[in-house]
């Protein structure tokens, strides 16, 4: 059974309908990507999963639970952590605090230690400026900051949101690093991203949305040499 | 490396220009003139005068803090011309209002307007020595900005003590013949206003303890010892402060206290509505609906006329106070979706209709319509009734002590947080965890529980209440008042208390310029103080933090 599965989401902006019927699956301890243009539903997607949107159809279901009546800030109780779109941090706190946001669903305080250190190693940057405001951080430390926050909640399931967006270069490889590394310590991830190319490169599978409805998907491998996908999402010709 | 724009001529020009037409349009409302009648310096200067001068002055201060900082000369050759500038405006007003009847148009040109600004010396003369004078300011000014912190500190604090010593001399010498005898007025005063030399002594005693002061401050908070020192002092600071507090209305006297009552009662409000707006980040406008509902509930349960329970104040409070959290619960329901903006214009609708409900023939059975609720008594305790406004102070105390206990304990607790994070970003913090419907109603609560008890209070100190006490303009004091103080700051909402409340208080024969003033003050603070009088530390450091070195902790 998939961690996650997601069957038939149907999303609307009033009476816009974004999402068409999404049906995606999360196998425990996976990378899993969403790729797709501006305006494809990848947001809405990730949105509707963590229900911060509410889908007028389809099931969300979490390792066998379904998810139809939780609330959004219940989500993370269920283990299910959110880094948002455009790093969202908690601009007039404090690096600290945000930090202590991030386990605001926890009540095992050494168990929140130990995420703050591991936080710490990962993101030595943070421990640098964790009495600073965040608001007065560089994109990439909010970014950091962003992910760094998820973790406190020691998610089992990790939605990012474009953790590449607005980040120089370097930067974006640092980012996926990361990813690769959170991943690898247990925490499976859901990563929307525009950038197909890092995304591949991290992830095991990936979907490819188009006008609120998934259009392919494979192996990351094989998305990689889709024809299709190379000429839409990757470039190449 | 420091790139600053420096400033050239022109801007000069400019600068003096705008503090010449800012006197320019004070003096022809008739500002300057009004002020003129209240004397700071017995026969050398008056209010008048200060506001004539404030602006040239301030005005070179703040430009000689744009030249850089080796080119002393040029900032003080800069302040000199914006002095002599803004001077030329107010020549013009006087040799026209000499020359040509421009009564008719502006009214408020009178001769004695002309004479203060001519110092009484006649139009050539005078207005010789108005250039001079601004000219001279203007230079003493950049002087004082060019000056190194330890000296410019102690100056401006010393003038500032003297000015408010003379701005408020009359209620000072009142309190001085209270304690001291009349012996001692008459070293201290002349007339009304202070002698020049008391007013010097003032100048000194006030810098000379700033400089004292800023000596031994510690440098900075180094080592745990010097934290702890700190931490000492500031609850030191603390009794000291509720001692004084305890005994003050001894040294202030029935009026001095009434005023203070007022400031406490809109210290409550600032405190509750801070909570709303300054942690939780939610744009109230109709704040007074609480207040409304505080008072009249204290009305109907306590008065002894036909409308009244006769309950005691004691008994008939936490109702009161209840009545209002459970409206502030009543008006959060309906807006738990709304943000900013809409959130605003929807509050603002409450509290109207509060006020209109109040005023409606449907309540009058109950509440009085527009003759409100009379005869509320006075707290008492074992017999001893709360009259006089010495007493009264006391409960007024309790209830700003109470709101500021609960507001600190409040900000650092988990729930402070949670306001605080949905401040930020309402999709993140619903996404942490933090369930937005209970964490928003728990704000509208909390401040409109502050709310009531300052109304509570409020309609057991008046007496009788009548619906037009509860008017917007009631909201917008005390909003503007946190804006003051600074917005989440806990001291800054007695700062903007006082500001706000208090000096309108002590300065009422300038009553009809206050809507005036307070749009200045509001404008000049967002634009040279967006953080407020009195900061929290947090946006302090959000608003300056490209003006500091990176502040990087280490272990």
């Amino acid at each position: 059974m998939a961690m996650l599965e997601v069957k038939n989401l149907h999303t609307y902006y009033g009476n816009i309908q974004a999402l068409q019927g999404i049906s995606l699956e999360v196998e425990e301890g996976e990378i899993v990507t969403l790729i797709g243009a501006n305006g494809a539903g990848k947001t809405t997607t990730l949105r509707s999963i963590c229900r911060l949107l509410d889908p007028r159809q389809g099931s969300i279901i979490l390792e066998g639970e379904d998810l139809a009546n939780c609330k959004a800030h219940e989500m993370v109780y269920k283990g299910v952590a959110m880094v948002p779109e455009g790093r969202g941090v908690f601009s007039r706190l404090t690096v600290a605090e945000n930090l202590d946001m991030g386990a605001f669903s926890r009540d095992d305080a050494s168990g929140v230690r130990q995420d703050l250190e591991r936080v710490y190693n990962l993101f030595p940057r943070l421990k640098e400026r964790r009495a600073q405001v965040a608001g007065t951080l560089s994109g990439g430390e909010q970014q950091m900051l962003a992910t760094g926050r998820a973790l406190m909640a020691h998610p089992r399931l990790m939605l990012m949101d474009e953790p590449s967006m607005g980040l120089s270069p370097i930067l974006v490889e640092d980012t996926f690093e990361t990813i690769k590394a959170i991943n690898k310590e247990g925490t499976t991830i859901l990563l929307v991203e525009q950038n197909a190319t890092m995304a591949f490169s991290v992830a095991d599978r990936g979907y490819v949305l188009q006008t609120g409805e998934i259009i392919l998907h494979d192996t990351a491998e094989n998305l990689k040499t889709n024809e299709m996908v190379q000429k839409a999402y990757l470039g190449i010709e | 490396m420091t790139i600053t724009k420096s400033i050239e001529i022109r801007d000069v020009i400019k600068f003096g220009l705008l503090a010449g037409v800012i006197v320019l349009s004070l003096s022809v409302i008739g500002f300057i003139d009004l002020l003129g009648t209240r004397e700071l310096v017995a026969g050398m200067f008056t209010l008048g005068h200060i506001f004539m001068l404030a602006a040239p002055f301030g005005m070179a201060f703040v430009s000689a803090g744009k030249v850089s900082a080796d080119e002393k000369n040029k900032a003080l050759g800069y302040g000199f011309l914006i002095g002599v500038i803004a001077a030329l405006p107010l020549v013009v007003l006087a040799i026209l209002a000499t020359s040509f009847d421009i009564r008719q148009f502006l009214p408020n040109v009178s001769p004695s307007l002309i004479s203060l600004l001519t110092f009484g010396q006649g139009l050539t003369v005078g207005s010789l020595i108005l250039v001079v004078v601004t000219g001279i300011l203007g230079l003493l000014a950049a002087g004082l900005h060019t000056l190194p912190d330890r000296f410019q500190h102690p100056l401006i604090t010393g003038l500032g003590w003297m000015l408010i010593a003379g701005t408020f001399s009359e209620i000072l010498l009142g309190r001085v013949r209270a304690f001291f005898g009349r012996g001692v007025v008459k070293l201290i005063f002349a007339g009304k206003a202070l002698n020049p030399i008391a007013a010097l002594i003032i100048f000194v005693l006030a810098a000379g303890i700033t400089y004292w002061l800023d000596t031994r401050a510690p440098k900075k908070e180094e080592t745990v010892e010097d934290i702890k020192k700190l931490q000492k002092m500031t609850k030191i600071r603390i009794g000291l402060g509720i001692l004084l507090l305890l005994v003050s209305p001894l040294i202030l006297g029935t009026y001095l206290t009434e005023v203070a009552n007022n400031v406490g009662l809109y210290v409550i409000m600032g405190l509750g509505l801070n909570i709303v707006v300054g942690f939780a980040g939610l744009l109230d406008l109709g704040f007074v609906a609480f207040f409304a509902i505080g008072a009249f509930a204290m009305g109907v349960l306590t008065s002894e006329g036909h409308l009244g329970l006769g309950l005691t104040f004691w008994t008939a409070l936490p109702f009161s106070v209840l009545a209002s959290t459970l409206a502030g619960v009543v008006l959060g329901i309906p807006v738990l979706g709304m943000r900013g903006d809409y959130l605003a214009i929807v509050t603002l609708g409450f509290g109207e209709i509060i006020r209109i409900l109040a005023l409606s023939d449907m309540l009058k059975p109950y509440i009085g319509g527009a003759q409100g609720i009379l005869q509320i008594p006075k707290p008492s305790i074992m017999g001893f009734e709360f009259i006089q406004p010495e007493s009264l102070f006391y409960i007024v105390l309790l209830g700003v002590l109470l709101a500021a206990f609960i507001s600190w304990r409040l900000r650092d607790s988990r729930l402070g947080r949670q306001w605080m994070a949905m401040r930020d970003d309402e999709d993140v913090a619903e996404a942490m965890g933090i369930n937005l419907v209970s964490t928003k109603l728990m704000a509208f609560a909390s401040g409109a529980f502050f709310g009531g008890l300052a109304g509570a209070i409020f309609a057991s100190k008046l007496t009788s209440i009548f619906p037009h006490s509860f008017n917007l303009i009631v909201s917008i004091n005390v909003l503007s008042l946190i804006i003051v103080g600074g917005l989440g700051s806990l001291p800054g909402v007695v700062v903007g208390a006082l500001i706000l409340v208090g000096l309108p208080e002590l300065l009422r024969e300038f009553a009809e310029h206050r809507m005036l003033i307070y749009g200045a003050l509001l404008i000049v603070m967002m634009l040279a103080k967006p953080e407020g009088f009195w900061p929290s530390e947090i946006i302090k450091r959000e608003l300056h933090a490209h003006e500091e070195p990176e502040p990087v902790s280490s272990d």
